[in-house]
């Protein structure tokens, strides 16, 4: 087949944000033959950030977050029904009403799906949730409407510090258990941790760290927890968040390197099959992707990160249809954005690719602030909290591996404070309760990690 | 002739009616130092950088001795750095836009659209009209006014204290320009008491404007005199002496390209995207003298020092090739476009908001009644002002059935 | 009409909170929050919110309109 595709039939598997941009690029790139969007959810794509800020808050409907398109990317679009294998010699995608697609070019954009509750007997009662899709959106508004007591919120990464974060703005009473030693610590390390920790407290939030949840009580409804220092939160309301889980069971017998840390694939997001021999019919874009950075030492990464979806879905779709001298590498540096307490937190980088941070612009007494992070010596990440117009700065030291500490002179004047940095803390992620939304595989720089994935 | 020479040649006169060439010089070297030893920077990508950089300040407390020039006691939120910068805009936004008053600006678009009605009425009849002073200055004025709680009738007063500041803002040194300065420096004062004066009145009685709600303002919010007197003169000179030249520009370039007329007359949903465009071919405010390194920059493989003067050269980034397709054409339905008519970073502008719905309003009104004008002069007469760059007058002939 | 924000390129200039307050918030000094549903009748404020945006973060179209199945 020649490498530049303009005709034939491209099937996408997932039907969201980068399955999404991806047909309008293939089409931008003047693919004129058959597209097929595979969908399991019943529903056009939409957006996913506002499920959790806009919608908990009562400011949007849930069911009012379709993606606006670029264009139309005229595809047939197959939703409510889910992939259920992939036929890598016959090259045909397996949906689960029993009939296959045939593919030229696959891309597999299956996203993810909320970590459940361990035990489905408590994860059935009445009132506890999970966020992830519009669906659970709008049932878990609903209940915050209704005006529950209080919420127990599990796990303080960032959907669950931005669930408490409504809570709190809606007036409602909540906890957030939370096994590691601080929110969000697992994105941002030790120092922004315990900024975080403060932003929850000074806002009413009831922050149990250290504590794992054991048990969840009620017959029927949801009722109360048990922790595991003993002490009993009661509440009609809990959450559930723990993380993701990435959506590759379907792709069991596919002969691809996909597993609990999604779908490997190489810079040009062409996946890799089990034996790392790369394939060059099937890609891979977005949160159930894995791919090599050189600026993190080539360790694959898998980025929960609505901006890597887009940017990966479009070079994925660029690659699909290009010849192979022509195709471009995914070199995007990843970049993520919170809203939580009246905060904007915003990273540049891997803050966890990091064994130091230093406190660049800003304050933490302020609660404005750029901090830094570096490793071995050069700038891999930076997150502003209320300062983001200074990021793409610090994003150009990142892209061309600038020295770390950075070099004195912010106008504001730190001079002092960038003399000393003091180690990232960035703990082992088998210790929280909210997985990281950066995966790094391989290794941390200081110890080795075996499986980026939380033993419930 | 040098690149060393840019700043003197922009700075002259007879460059005022198209400096664009002396940009496009500028852009071949992208960073040039000029034998008073202060550098230009012109292209997109550099400036666009420097936005970004904290190294880069806008104090110029932070220039070494030799470059030292004269700073106000209290200097306004333009001229500092965070978080003295961040706090006193904070401050100032209060009353005029988000987070604490989000549809300020939003609410004054029947008011404006009533001002510019009555200016358009006022023209009806006649032939000839001058678009700065019949039109394009006085609706800024009156809305700048309104806004900040001045009185309208005092304009020949606070345009006077307006016209000498802005006339400090050359790009000279040397006797005359100190004494412009100096100058300048008193019109300030004056034109701060007054304000300072006018909210005075206002103390326990506020109005709904700007100076009832700066001198109301709860303690932990409130400027001092001295801030207060800053902040309200650089908002009254700055939402009247900028917008009239996006306005006046915008008649003199849609005159120029009557086929980009005709589309908007058309297609006024497209005034929008004319609004940016505009910002970006013939923007008001040409560059900004007013930054300092901290330390050694580096920037297009020329090392600027620590503490001599920056220009960055807006007018001339947005023009540059390297980021805009065919960057000399007017083109209203222009995408992706990110020009730095505004500025960028912390230091964005202001007014920005005001200034687009002014501008739409303003154009949106002027298009349909345009069809049949033609300029008198072209180029019209220029103000001194490099950096605030606009037409002094701008004389156009409207045939009398349209009137 | 539908809009969506990337907020990765956001910073928070507020140009859109501005031009269509109904339809953009600041949350706090920073954090941009939208209603992602455009009612007619404020789409003329929408699309001068998108043009303004000094970063081009604001996308402003239709929905895939697409049956299920």
């Amino acid at each position: 087949m020649p490498g530049d595709l303009r005709e034939g039939r491209i099937v996408i598997v997932g039907a969201s944000l980068a399955g999404l941009r991806a047909a309008e690029t293939l089409r931008e790139k003047g693919f004129t033959g058959t597209l097929t969007v595979v969908g399991d959810e019943p529903r056009p794509p939409y957006d996913r950030p506002p499920l959790s800020k806009q919608v908990l808050l009562g400011k949007a409907a849930a069911n009012a977050t379709e993606l606006p398109t670029r264009w139309d990317p005229d595809a047939e679009w197959r939703l409510g029904v889910r992939a259920t294998g992939l036929d890598p010699i016959g090259k045909r995608v397996l949906l689960a009403d029993g009939e296959s697609l045939p593919f030229d070019r696959l891309l597999i954009a299956t996203g993810t799906r909320a970590r459940p509750w361990p035990n489905p007997q408590e994860a059935a009662l009445d009132g506890v949730f999970t966020l992830r899709t519009c669906d659970d959106a709008g049932r878990l508004a609903d209940r915050l409407a209704a005006g529950p007591r209080r919420v127990l919120v599990i796990g303080a990464g960032f959907t669950g510090s931005e669930i408490a974060s409504a809570c709190r703005e809606r007036g409602i009473e909540v906890t957030v258990a939370e096994r590691g030693p601080a929110p969000l610590v697992g994105a941002l390390g030790g120092t922004l941790s315990r900024l975080a920790a403060g932003m929850q407290r000074a806002h009413g939030v009831d922050l149990r760290c250290g504590v794992t949840v054991t048990a969840l009580r009620g017959n029927g409804r949801f009722t109360g927890a048990d922790l595991s220092d003993g002490s009993r939160i009661d509440a009609d309301v809990c959450v559930v968040a723990m993380g993701a889980v990435r959506n590759v069971e379907w792709l069991a017998d596919a002969g691809l390197a996909a597993g609990p840390q999604g779908v490997a694939c190489d810079a040009g997001c062409r996946a890799f099959n089990m034996y790392g021999i790369v394939t060059d019919d099937v890609f891979v874009a977005g949160d159930v992707s894995r791919f090599p950075h050189p600026l993190f030492d080539y360790q694959m990464l898998s980025l929960e990160h609505w901006g890597n979806a887009v940017a990966q879905a479009e070079v994925a779709a660029h690659n699909m249809v290009s010849p192979g001298p022509l195709r471009r590498p995914h070199l995007a540096v990843p970049v993520f954005w919170s809203s939580q307490f009246g905060f904007n937190i915003k990273s540049v980088g891997v803050p966890t690719f990091s064994d130091q941070v230093v406190i660049a612009q800003g304050s933490l007494a302020a609660r404005r602030l750029v901090a830094v992070y570096g490793y071995r010596g050069r700038i891999t990440a930076a997150v502003t909290v209320n300062m983001a117009k200074w990021l793409e700065y610090y994003q150009r030291l990142i892209e061309t591996a600038a020295p770390f500490p950075p070099g004195p002179g912010a106008a504001d004047g730190h001079p002092l404070v960038t003399e000393f940095p003091i180690p990232s803390d960035v703990p082992d992620p088998k210790g929280l309760s909210h997985g990281p939304t950066v995966a790094l595989t391989g290794h941390l720089p200081d110890r080795r990690l075996t499986v980026v994935r939380r033993a419930c | 002739m040098a690149v060393d020479t840019l700043l003197e040649r922009i700075n002259d006169y007879a460059s005022r009616p198209d400096p664009y060439p002396l940009y496009a010089e500028l852009r071949e070297v992208g960073v040039a130092r000029q034998t008073d030893g202060s550098y230009l920077v012109g292209g997109y990508y550099d400036i666009a950088a420097l936005f970004h950089d904290p190294r880069l300040s806008s104090d110029r407390r932070n220039r070494a001795a030799e470059f030292a020039a004269p700073m106000p006691q209290q200097p306004s939120f333009i001229q500092l750095d965070d978080p003295e910068h961040h706090r006193l805009r904070g401050l100032a936004t209060r009353p005029f836009g988000p987070p604490h008053s989000p549809g300020r600006v939003d609410a004054m678009r029947g008011e404006i659209t009533g001002i510019t009605d009555q200016l358009i009425a006022s023209l009806q009849g006649r032939t000839r009209i001058d678009i700065v002073d019949d039109f394009a200055y006085p609706l800024p004025v009156t809305v700048i006014c309104r806004l900040l709680g001045v009185p309208r009738d005092d304009e020949p007063v606070f345009h006077t204290w307006a016209t000498t500041i802005i006339d400090s803002l050359d790009l000279t040194s040397g006797a005359d320009h100190d004494e412009r300065t100096r100058a300048a420096d008193r019109a300030r004062e004056e034109m701060g008491r007054y304000l300072v004066g006018l909210a005075e009145q206002r103390r326990g009685r506020p109005g709904d404007d700007m100076l009832s709600a700066f001198i109301n303002a709860p303690k932990p919010a409130a400027l001092t005199h001295d801030e207060l007197a800053a902040t309200a003169v650089l908002l009254l000179i700055a939402g009247h002496e900028t917008t009239v030249n996006l306005i006046t520009n915008g008649v003199l370039t849609l005159l120029r390209h009557p086929d980009q007329l005709d589309l908007l007359r058309r297609e006024p949903a497209l005034l929008p995207g004319a609004v940016e465009e505009l910002l970006r071919y013939e923007p008001p405010v040409q560059l900004l003298p007013q930054r300092t390194p901290l330390t050694d920059l580096e920037v297009a493989d020329t090392t600027i020092p620590k503490g001599v003067p920056v220009v960055l050269v807006l007018a001339s980034g947005n023009r540059d090739p390297k980021r805009f397709r065919d960057p000399d054409r007017f083109d209203p339905t222009r995408p992706d476009n990110q020009h730095l008519g505004f500025g960028s970073g912390i230091h964005i502008c202001y007014g920005a908001p005001l200034a687009r719905i002014e501008a739409q309003i303003a154009l949106g009104a002027l298009i349909p009644r345009l069809g049949t004008a033609t300029l008198v002069e072209d180029p019209p007469p220029y103000r001194h002002s490099p950096v605030l760059r606009g037409p002094r007058h701008l004389p156009i002939e409207l045939s009398p059935s349209r009137g | 009409m539908r809009i969506v924000v990337d907020l990765t390129r956001c910073q928070a200039y507020a140009q859109c909170v501005f031009l269509a307050p109904e339809m953009f918030e600041l949350h706090g000094e920073e954090a941009l929050l939208y209603r992602p549903d455009v009612p007619d009748e404020q789409l003329e404020r929408v699309r001068q919110a998108a043009a303004a945006c000094p970063v081009q973060a604001i996308l402003v179209g239709e929905a895939v309109s697409a049956c299920a199945g």
